[in-house]
């Protein structure tokens, strides 16, 4: 039976990429498993943040959620409707309520059209409103984001990356979106800019109900901005928690070597701390380790962990775990307690 | 100390018009230490070590003033003053320098190989085969597996971790007494940058060097540095011990940051205190504090001209003339 506070809900998705490999007369194809069975719901007005390093399908999953990339198999239910099964124009009509960020504030901003033309564009193309509703939208949505109206007739190069970004969300937030992919949307800005944005985007989200997936690296932004968090590694969820429980309480070896890694902002902490220093880089997705993906970095694999792939199950209410070593007794598997918070 | 800075001033004359990059940069360093430089883009950090290893583009760029002693048996050797070809013998010698992008600082035509060992055969006057022998040793320190081998690869082959460990053992081949990096591990991921930092800490303890480490990331500061100085619209605006810059910031911007940032003041639940306004445009010659237009402590004198870095407490200075524990402006103190 379905929960009715959830508002997305993400089954078993997949996402390949096919490329050709090889010369002329060797061709073959592989498949790069960018998003390689993917479960997690959201529910309405929360943040779900995805971490995990590059390439570990983040960005691949955001889009196939949004069906900006078409899933190899899957299914992505909005408020129940399966978003796998929608014609375009289906999908079409429901693309206001599902909008998304991006990163780069600057490629995702034709460098041609004024403010006003780039916030009002989504209206123009689903045909809300008039020549002058369209333009009170504008300075409306404007003034949301912080920004100027009487700047709307300048363009994008003549704002400074933070206003960019600010121009980016007012320009998602156009159709009153419900739900809003965030694409790392602050890992370009400076440090005195990232914590204007982040506020930004956590007061639309009370002031407009939003429901947010929120991708990041930044772990410690990712602490502060979300409600619930799954980890990444080479296509697959490894952990997921409440924000409370995955950093106090991490379960799997990836979350607990990654938060390892990450600094804090205390010198008399990190001197005192030990670090799990994982060895090698992340292997290519198109030529995932078998069994357990993370078997090649994982400081505590054993036999079974190069042959079976681990069951991404609940351990306890809310907190799944894809680990051979993780019991339901919740025992934590590594000794020494990583995050020494 | 092995490194003083005085008044370094860089400015661009671009199409825009003269871009004031420096605007007297002040600081030195110690033998040994670590020297994190923080701050966001466009503070100057890059041009402040470009100006140092004589790698700033000339048109466009000019250094106008000021000094940078390399300090040798207490024997002061000012960089700015030296030829063209003295400064290539300190660079890659004296001074090894490890870049953001270690892509566009390699050659790629060339194996990595050869690229160390030419640099030990130039500085180091090893003979070919030595150079071969070290560069192996080096490679196989700073983690490449299989050195041997890869002493012939070239640097497309090499993952973006693995490129910054060549440009690690470029860096130091020569026995430097300072390294200089630049943003080393802004690119790459945190278990990545986890790695490369302890690497660059042990090659710094086993070989005595000082280390310059260039990052926007306080965390990575809080993590490695000994004393940190923070840029700001192309002046050092403050410059303390680790601890004291965390526990006890003196300067505006600095205190603005550190409440910006999850976790550096509390347990990171509380909301992000975001500096308003946007960084110092530099078309602009500084006549007064780059930071006033954004500063809430800003009172008459700031506008009047340029805050200089002044002692705070003994290991502590900051370029600010309020004293923001006491609220009262500060009485000037000597320079130094
Ligand atoms: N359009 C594409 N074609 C082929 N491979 C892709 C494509 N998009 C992403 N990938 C690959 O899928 C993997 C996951 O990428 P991505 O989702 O961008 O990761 P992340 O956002 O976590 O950094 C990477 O190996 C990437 O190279
Ligand atoms: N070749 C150049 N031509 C013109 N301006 C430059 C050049 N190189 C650097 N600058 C300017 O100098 C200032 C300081 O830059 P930089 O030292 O690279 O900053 P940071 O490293 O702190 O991000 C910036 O305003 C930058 O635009
Ligand atoms: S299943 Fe095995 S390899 Fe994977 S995380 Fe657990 S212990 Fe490590
Ligand atoms: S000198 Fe004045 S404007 Fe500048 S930081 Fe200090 S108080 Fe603020
Ligand atoms: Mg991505
Ligand atoms: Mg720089």
């Amino acid at each position: 039976m379905a929960d009715n506070n959830v508002l997305v809900r993400v089954k078993n998705l997949k996402k390949f990429f096919p490329i050709k490999q090889g010369v002329i007369f060797n061709r073959q194809t592989i498949q790069v498993k960018a998003v390689n069975d993917v479960s997690f719901e959201i529910k309405q007005g929360e943040t779900l943040s995805l971490v995990g390093e590059s390439g570990c399908g983040k960005s691949t999953t955001g889009r196939a959620v949004l069906q900006l990339h078409k899933p190899t198999s899957g299914q992505v239910l909005y408020e129940d409707q399966d978003l796998t099964t929608l014609s375009e124009g289906e999908l079409r009509a429901l693309r206001p309520k599902i909008q998304m960020i991006f990163q780069d504030s600057i490629a995702s901003l034709n460098p041609r059209h004024s403010v006003r033309k780039i916030i009002g564009e989504p209206l123009v193309i689903h045909n809300v409103g008039t020549a002058k509703t369209i333009h009170n939208r504008v300075v409306e949505l404007m003034e949301l984001v912080g920004l100027n109206p009487k700047w709307m007739k300048r363009f994008p190069h003549e704002f400074s990356g933070g206003q960019r970004q600010r121009i980016n969300i007012a320009r998602a937030l156009a159709l009153n979106p419900s739900f809003v992919v965030c694409d790392e949307p602050i890992s370009a800005l400076d440090v005195s800019i990232q914590a204007q944005v982040v506020n930004l985007l956590k007061d639309l989200q009370q002031q407009l109900g939003l429901t947010y997936l929120f991708i990041a690296h930044d772990l410690s932004m990712v602490q502060y901005l979300s409600d619930r968090v799954a980890v990444m590694y080479l296509g697959k969820v490894m952990e997921l928690a409440d924000k409370r429980t995955l950093f106090s309480d991490p379960l799997h070896p990836y979350t607990q070597s990654l938060m390892s890694a990450v600094p804090l902002p205390q010198p008399k902490l990190e001197r005192k701390r030990k670090r799990i220093i994982l060895q090698g880089e992340v292997p290519s997705p198109s030529n995932a380790p078998s069994g357990c993906v993370f078997h090649t970095r994982c400081p505590l694999a054993i036999d079974r962990c190069t042959t079976d792939v681990p069951e991404y199950r609940q351990i306890h209410l809310g907190h799944s775990v894809a680990c051979h070593l993780v019991d339901d007794q919740q025992s934590s598997i590594i000794p020494t307690r990583l995050n020494s918070k | 100390m092995i490194l003083q800075v005085k008044d370094l001033i860089t400015r661009f004359y671009s199409v825009d018009g003269v871009v004031y990059a420096l605007n007297g940069v002040n600081f030195a360093l110690n033998a040994g230490e670590t020297l994190a430089v923080v701050g966001e883009s466009g503070s100057g950090k890059s041009v402040t070590m470009m100006s140092l290893l004589g790698l700033i583009p000339q048109p466009p760029g000019k250094i106008e003033g000021g000094q940078a002693f390399l300090f040798e048996n207490d024997k002061p050797q000012d960089l700015l003053k030296l030829s063209e070809r003295q400064v290539r013998r300190v660079r890659g010698g004296q001074i090894g320098f490890i870049f953001q992008d270690p892509i566009s600082s390699l050659n790629p035509t060339m194996t990595i190989g050869k690229q160390i060992a030419e640099s030990m055969i130039e500085h180091l006057s090893l003979s070919q085969s030595d150079a071969r022998k070290r560069t192996v040793d080096l490679l196989k320190e700073v983690g490449i597996a299989d050195a041997d081998r890869r002493f012939d690869s070239y640097p497309h082959e090499f993952s973006g971790g693995m490129r910054q460990r060549v440009m690690i053992a470029i860096a130091v081949a020569c026995q430097p007494r300072i390294v200089i990096a630049d943003e080393p591990t802004t690119a790459l991921d945190v278990t990545v940058q986890a790695q490369i930092i302890e690497l660059i800490q042990r090659l710094q303890k086993q070989l005595g060097i000082a280390v310059i480490w260039i990052t926007h990331d306080l965390a990575v500061v809080a993590s490695m540095a000994d004393r940190v100085l923070v840029m700001y619209g192309g002046t050092v605006v403050e410059d303390a011990l680790v601890e004291d810059l965390f526990d006890n910031p003196q300067h505006p911007y600095t205190i603005g940051l550190l409440k910006a940032i999850p976790g550096a003041t509390g347990l990171g639940e509380e909301r992000l205190e975001s500096i308003e306004g946007s960084p110092p445009d530099l078309l602009r010659e500084l006549t007064s504090c780059p930071f006033a237009p954004r500063c809430q402590f800003v009172f008459d004198q700031c506008w009047a001209k340029l805050p200089p870095l002044i002692s705070v407490t003994k290991h502590h200075r900051a370029a600010c003339f309020y004293d923001v524990e006491n609220e009262i402006p500060r009485k000037e103190v000597e320079h130094g």
